[in-house]
């Protein structure tokens, strides 16, 4: 007989362990596909290191590509702390870039030290305000958030395509589904010269730094533990677990729609309707590897970014397909699951029989 | 207000009703016999995916159209398979177990077609289900063209229905798996495996879900693309609690947004100089939320769904 038994000790090295582990399972399993679609894995992966830390060029190319996956990770993190299932960053993100480039391109005509902050609370307002509706639903009517934000990603995604069509459209684009530009003054200074990586890293690493001394150090963050755990033990200890929730979901809304500004005002400049290639599901993905710790989500969202951007430039090279890094995100996802698992609980042989004492 | 009655009364309507019914149908009763034996089950979106594609593709590559749906349904029956030991034995969080099934389903599927396909520009297509065209019935007012001018999967998910009600509410596999979704512990001190009924479950519940996705590749278009699900799976989740997790509810529900779904489409060729279509695009997704919200209510969840069962332990 098997039985399942927890660990009376959660150690720090799994809690760092089994995440590291699990990347690097998924991305040894990744060598089946690439062997299924006739790659040399060896070469494949070298092809995958020089892609992402090859040059200068590349690992700027790898930290643009963490930047908005941070802000999604956090997003995700800190909600599934509260056992908010926040599923609809995707949506929330195009909200925050919508609100970037209607105050962002040309209605108001201020100076940049102006411009940047408003475009930035108003981003994270409409953000936070795509995730305010599901609570409210949640809170009130008792509707399952994980349906009501799953189904709103595809509501905003329309409603974004019906804007760029219309109220949105840049007048000199000739038609195309395209937003006008943000004016250069509202854009986020570039980081390096001749460089994609721009200051929404800063604003991203800031905003991590902040999420971990809030949820470690903070009563907000104490209350927000609470609630995720037990959140019938947190109403009867004194805590408005409704108010926790609308927190917890306007700030992780917000940072969803902050990763929408970065990507706008950051790096495209313009608004299209494939601004986001899932960085919102992807971030649920980074939240997990870091085990719902904000200062994870930076680690995790830096190796999901180079699993992309390596695979890219592998798929460049090599001719097999850049959907082997959704394959690798989606294996480390299931990977750290598992490794989750093997953390919390031990599994033990015994006879039959004395399983039930 | 008189073109809404012309649209209404029209078989061409009703018709193409129960034909977007059809893959959530599918998705639905395999929805509701994971959720009934106390597990949710959001590897749906990605299951139909596998579905689609597995389906599509087994054809293409020769396997005859029937031998497409089987193909299509042990590929679900895998992915479900695996979401079962992660959520089963493992007892992990269904959201994320789920969430990461319809993340590796959908990439498995991306991946494969981009590698057995890397340069088309148009997808090859297959020669899809026919409608049956049953002779005289077909010939019928109304229902002919309604009921007996659909594909053989259409029918097949009919049948699914009928089958559902009649091991959930007649079967003694029924009561088992009804009380694994209330209760395990029972279950487990009948003699029963609480461990195989949820893990069958949901290998089945699953294998349903591909067959909606591969009748979108197989009946209701030819070939496969990319994002053709499209939230269907989704949907499907939101459906079965408005369903209040009944079978003959599932039916209904389907049809209802089927209908929806199949009006929107008229008004927006009728309206479309009027209104911006996006607003009737929009439609179907803010329905499934409205009835969601209406059905929270009084939603009467399997009492142990999300709740993870060790033997030994109470």
């Amino acid at each position: 007989m098997i039985r399942i038994e927890p660990r009376n000790t959660s150690s720090r090295a799994y809690a760092v362990g089994i995440p590291v582990l699990s990347a690097c399972l998924a991305l040894a399993l990744a060598a089946i596909p690439l062997l299924l679609a006739g790659a040399n894995p060896i070469t494949a992966y070298g092809e995958m290191i020089k892609g992402v830390f090859g040059s200068v060029f590349a690992i700027s190319e790898m930290l643009t590509r963490a930047t908005p996956l941070i802000f999604t990770g956090l997003a995700a993190a800190l909600a599934f702390r509260a056992k908010l299932w926040n599923i609809g960053a995707e949506g929330q993100l195009y909200l925050g870039a919508m609100a970037a480039v209607a105050i962002g391109s040309g209605v108001l005509d201020l100076p940049g030290l102006a411009l940047i902050p408003l475009i930035i609370i108003l981003g994270a307002a409409a953000g936070a305000a795509g995730m305010a509706v599901p609570t409210f639903l949640k809170t009130r009517f008792g509707a399952d958030e994980v349906v009501t934000t799953l189904l709103l990603n595809f509501v905003i995604l329309i409603f974004l395509q019906m804007m760029l069509e219309g109220p949105l459209q840049d007048p000199m684009g000739l038609g195309w589904p395209q937003s006008a530009p943000v004016l250069d003054q509202g854009m986020l200074p570039p980081l390096m010269e001749r460089m994609r990586v721009h200051s929404g890293l800063i604003i991203a690493l800031i905003a991590a730094g902040i999420a971990q001394f809030m949820l470690a150090r903070s009563v907000w963050g104490f209350k927000l533990r609470a609630v995720g755990e037990n959140a019938a033990a947190a109403r009867h200890a004194g805590i408005n677990v409704k108010r926790s929730l609308f927190g917890v979901a306007i700030i992780s809304g917000g940072l969803a729609g902050l990763a929408g500004v970065s990507e706008v005002a950051g790096l495209k400049g313009y608004l299209t309707a494939d601004l986001s290639p899932g960085f919102g599901y992807t971030g649920i993905v980074v939240a997990m590897l870091a085990g719902l710790s904000p200062a994870g989500v930076v680690i995790a969202a830096l190796f999901i970014a180079s699993v992309f951007v390596g695979a890219d430039s592998m798929s460049r090279a090599m001719g097999v397909s850049s959907f082997l890094a959704d394959l690798v995100v989606s294996m480390s996802l299931l990977c750290v699951l598992v490794g989750g698992f093997v953390a919390k609980y031990r599994i033990i042989r015994t006879n039959r029989g004395q399983a039930t004492s | 207000m008189m073109d809404i009655l012309n649209i209404l009364l029209s078989e061409s309507f009703w018709a193409a009703s129960l034909r977007i019914a059809t893959p959530l149908i599918f998705g639905v009763l395999g929805a509701l016999i994971c959720e009934r034996a106390g597990v949710l089950n959001l590897g749906i979106e990605g299951i139909f995916v596998v579905g689609a594609m597995c389906g599509w593709m087994a054809v293409w590559l020769g396997a005859g159209l029937w031998g497409g749906v089987l193909i299509a349904a042990l590929a679900g029956a895998f992915f479900g398979l695996l979401h079962a030991i992660l959520t089963v034995p493992l007892g992990l969080s269904q959201h994320v177990s789920g969430l990461g099934i319809t993340l590796f389903a959908t990439s498995v599927s991306y991946f494969s077609y981009r590698t057995a396909l890397p340069n088309v520009s148009s997808p090859p297509r297959i020669e899809p289900f026919q409608p049956l065209d049953v002779p005289i019935l077909s010939d019928l007012p109304f229902f002919g063209p309604v009921l007996f001018q659909q594909t053989a999967l259409t029918w097949l998910a009919l049948a699914m229905v009928a089958l559902v009600w009649y091991v959930m509410n007649r079967s003694s596999l029924g009561v088992a798996l009804k009380a694994v979704g209330d209760n395990p512990d029972s279950v487990d001190a009948q003699g029963l495996s609480v461990y195989a009924l949820r893990m069958g479950a949901i290998v089945a519940g699953s294998a349903l879900m591909a067959l909606g996705g591969a009748f979108l590749t197989m009946s209701a278009f030819d070939a496969f693309f990319f994002g053709m699900v499209n939230g269907r799976g989704w949907v499907c989740i939101a459906l079965v609690i408005f369903a209040s997790w009944r079978p003959g509810k599932a039916l209904l529900g389907a049809l209802l947004f089927g209908a929806f779904d199949a009006l929107q489409v008229r008004l927006q060729t009728e309206m479309g100089a009027l209104v911006p279509g996006q607003i009737f695009l929009m439609a179907p997704y803010i329905l499934s939320i409205i009835a969601l919200v209406i059905a929270a209510r009084s939603a009467d969840y399997p009492r142990a769904l999300l709740t993870p069962w060790f033997k030994g332990q109470r």
